[in-house]
């Protein structure tokens, strides 16, 4: 028995359990929901130093050894994606202390933030794809009640676009577990990998027809182009510490799977499913930055820009060679962080003004200079600017993209580079560099009962800007970290030794 | 069998398809039922469709004899069924109270967060 691999799965259950037991003290769920993720934060460390250290790691539930069992499993990917959780749940965890109002965490958010964490963590570390399923339908119901959390009319709309996209995208997924069981008669990843390799020649364009189920199916989560409309109708209208998380790690779990499914399972027709990737990668960026330059409310923008960043991270599976592997697997590390980040600062600037909309807003950088300077830091890494993190990630993807001779995907990516610094220009002249405009409200309303401790804001903020610019100038090691895992990607044939123990 | 299982499986993706293109979030909400069955007969039809042989293991042996229904499958749709059913019902309830805050049951009327 492996348990470090079912740690981070068990903490985050046992938390949500724990809370519901102190269901009337707010109090007790409050630090309960900073230990249960500082827990897991641990946890994760501890899971990727053995990951880094002595290769893949396998759990078998139960003892059932697979193919026949549910197996956990914790490659580098794995490991580094439940660290992320991690590092954004712990701050999620803090920044809620103030920033969820009283009335709200009456509803149970402190044991759905535990739920989703929960359920994401299953996701990166589960090895079967029904168990894959399973993880998902956790972490999406904890999302639809926390994405309500508050009920006004906003999210009401935005949640219903919210959960029937994602439930139309869930019986995709299904529907096309389904068929791939029906050919392979297995769901162990690691298994169908290898059955896939045996099937028959017109057994072939059915194995199109499911990767492709699966493309759309994934496509719709990690909100790639044209699957994305659910996401800018709905991420602004939450919490804004739900926003963050939300912003952070939901459609990344989307991203996740297609690297995993593309690099393992349908790794053997790259011709098809790597071209639709391709453009699906160039057009989500392109419509995301454009999307977001015609905005004028802060967290819109921002959601706008989870979608062309996604497009990065999806070009660099596309491309598929071992440097692009490398790019997209830093850019996911740089982009959780950065982008959860931005929506935290988003919620500070809202508890100082009481507004998101753009022209409502001004002066901030009189008032609160470092306010200022902790928005630039992930906001110039978003645009790629060195020394910062988002510099490096885009350059990996980039030299990718000039190796691989793929000149019009690299023209792309540095426009939206451009277009992303646009924007990020916009909301910092508009939010912080412009006088405040005459009339204005002082505080927001809704927050003044937190009383004036602004330090439980800034803390998250500034330990993630911080953690932005150490990937920046620590780019090596980081850089070897996701090295490490692209070439655990390429060579499917360690983690099918690894977790059903014979050599494909 | 397997073609009318195909066809029936088919109808149910068509409706559901139909229904989830309505303006009314009623109609949404059934659509998505009809969604989550169909993938469910899906699973059933692609896992193989045998008639009265269960997959029981005789007295004294460790494997049984012949060919056997998978399982499987049937484990699979029953937690497909629990995971719809605890999902649709919160869809239910969201629409409730959508429909309580918004006073219209009409898709058209909710774009405010789309602009």
């Amino acid at each position: 028995m492996n348990l470090s691999v079912a740690l981070p799965i068990l903490i985050p259950l046992l938390a949500g359990a724990v809370s519901l037991v102190f269901w009337r003290s707010h109090f007790a769920q409050r630090w309960i929901g900073v230990f249960g993720t500082g827990a897991l934060l641990w946890a994760a460390i501890v899971l990727l130093l053995q990951t880094w250290e002595e290769g893949i790691q396998v759990m078998h539930m139960g003892s059932w050894v697979g193919p026949f069992g549910i197996v956990l499993v914790s490659d580098l990917l794995g490991a580094i994606m439940v660290l992320l959780t991690g590092i954004t749940g712990f701050a999620t965890a803090l920044y809620s202390l103030v920033a969820i109002p009283r009335e709200h965490e009456k509803f149970g958010y402190y044991p759905l933030l535990h739920l989703l964490l929960a359920g994401v963590s299953g996701a990166f570390l589960t090895g079967d794809i029904f168990n894959l399923y399973v993880w998902f339908e956790v972490m999406l119901v904890a999302s639809f009640a926390l994405i309500i959390l508050g009920g006004e009319r906003a999210q009401m709309e935005g949640a219903i676009k919210y959960v029937t996209l994602n439930l139309f995208s869930s019986a995709l997924f299904l529907s096309a577990i389904g068929l791939l069981y029906g050919i392979t008669g297995t769901l162990n990843m690691a298994d169908v990998a290898v059955k896939l390799g045996e099937v028959s020649g017109e057994e072939q364009g059915l194995v199109s027809v499911i990767s492709i189920l699966f493309l759309v199916a994934f496509g719709i989560k990690a909100a790639a182009f044209p699957l994305f409309f659910w996401l800018p109708a709905s991420y602004h209208t939450p919490q804004v510490a739900v926003s963050a998380i939300f912003a952070g790690l939901l459609t990344k779990v989307g991203v996740y799977v297609l690297f995993r499914f593309y690099t393992l399972i349908f790794a053997h027709d790259t011709e098809l499913t790597h071209t639709i990737l391709l453009w699906m990668g160039m057009l989500t960026m392109l419509t995301g930055v454009l999307g977001a330059a015609a905005q004028f409310e802060f967290r819109r923008i921002l959601s706008f820009h989870i979608i062309s960043q996604i497009g990065y991270m999806i070009l660099g599976l596309a491309i598929f060679t071992p440097l692009a592997i490398v790019g997209g697997v830093f850019y996911i590390m740089h982009h959780i962080i950065v982008k959860a980040n931005l929506f935290l600062v988003s919620g500070l600037v809202y508890r100082l003004r009481g507004t998101y909309e753009l022209k409502d807003l001004g002066g901030l950088y009189r008032s609160h200079p470092w306010l200022g300077l902790l928005f630039l830091i992930p906001a110039l890494s978003l645009a790629g600017l060195p020394p910062l993190s988002g510099f490096f990630a885009k350059f990996v993807i980039i030299r990718a993209g000039i190796e691989a001779e793929q000149w019009l995907a690299v023209a792309v990516s540095l426009l939206v580079g451009l277009l992303t610094l646009y924007s990020m220009i916009k909301i910092w002249n508009e939010v912080f560099w412009k006088a405040a405009p005459a009339e204005r409200t002082e505080e927001a309303p809704a927050y003044t009962h937190q009383g004036n401790s602004l330090l439980m804001y800034y803390l998250p903020i500034a330990a993630l800007a911080l953690m932005t610019v150490l990937i920046g100038v620590f780019a090596q090691p980081i850089y070897l970290l996701a090295e490490g895992s692209a070439a655990q990607l390429l060579a499917p044939a360690g983690y099918i030794e690894a977790v059903l123990g014979v050599q494909p | 069998m397997e073609a009318l299982m195909a066809i029936v499986v088919g109808v149910l993706y068509a409706s559901a398809l139909y229904m989830m293109l309505r303006r009314s979030i009623v109609k949404l909400v059934i659509g998505l039922i009809l969604l989550s069955n169909a993938a469910n007969l899906l699973i059933f039809t692609a896992g193989g469709l045998r008639s009265g042989v269960p997959p029981l293991v005789p007295d004294g042996l460790s494997q049984p004899l012949g060919l056997i229904a998978d399982p499987l499958t049937q484990a699979l749709i029953l937690t497909a069924i629990v995971i719809s059913f605890g999902v649709l019902a919160f869809a239910v309830v969201l629409i409730h109270r959508a429909y309580e805050v918004v006073k219209q049951d009409d898709m058209d009327m909710m774009k405010d967060t789309d602009r």
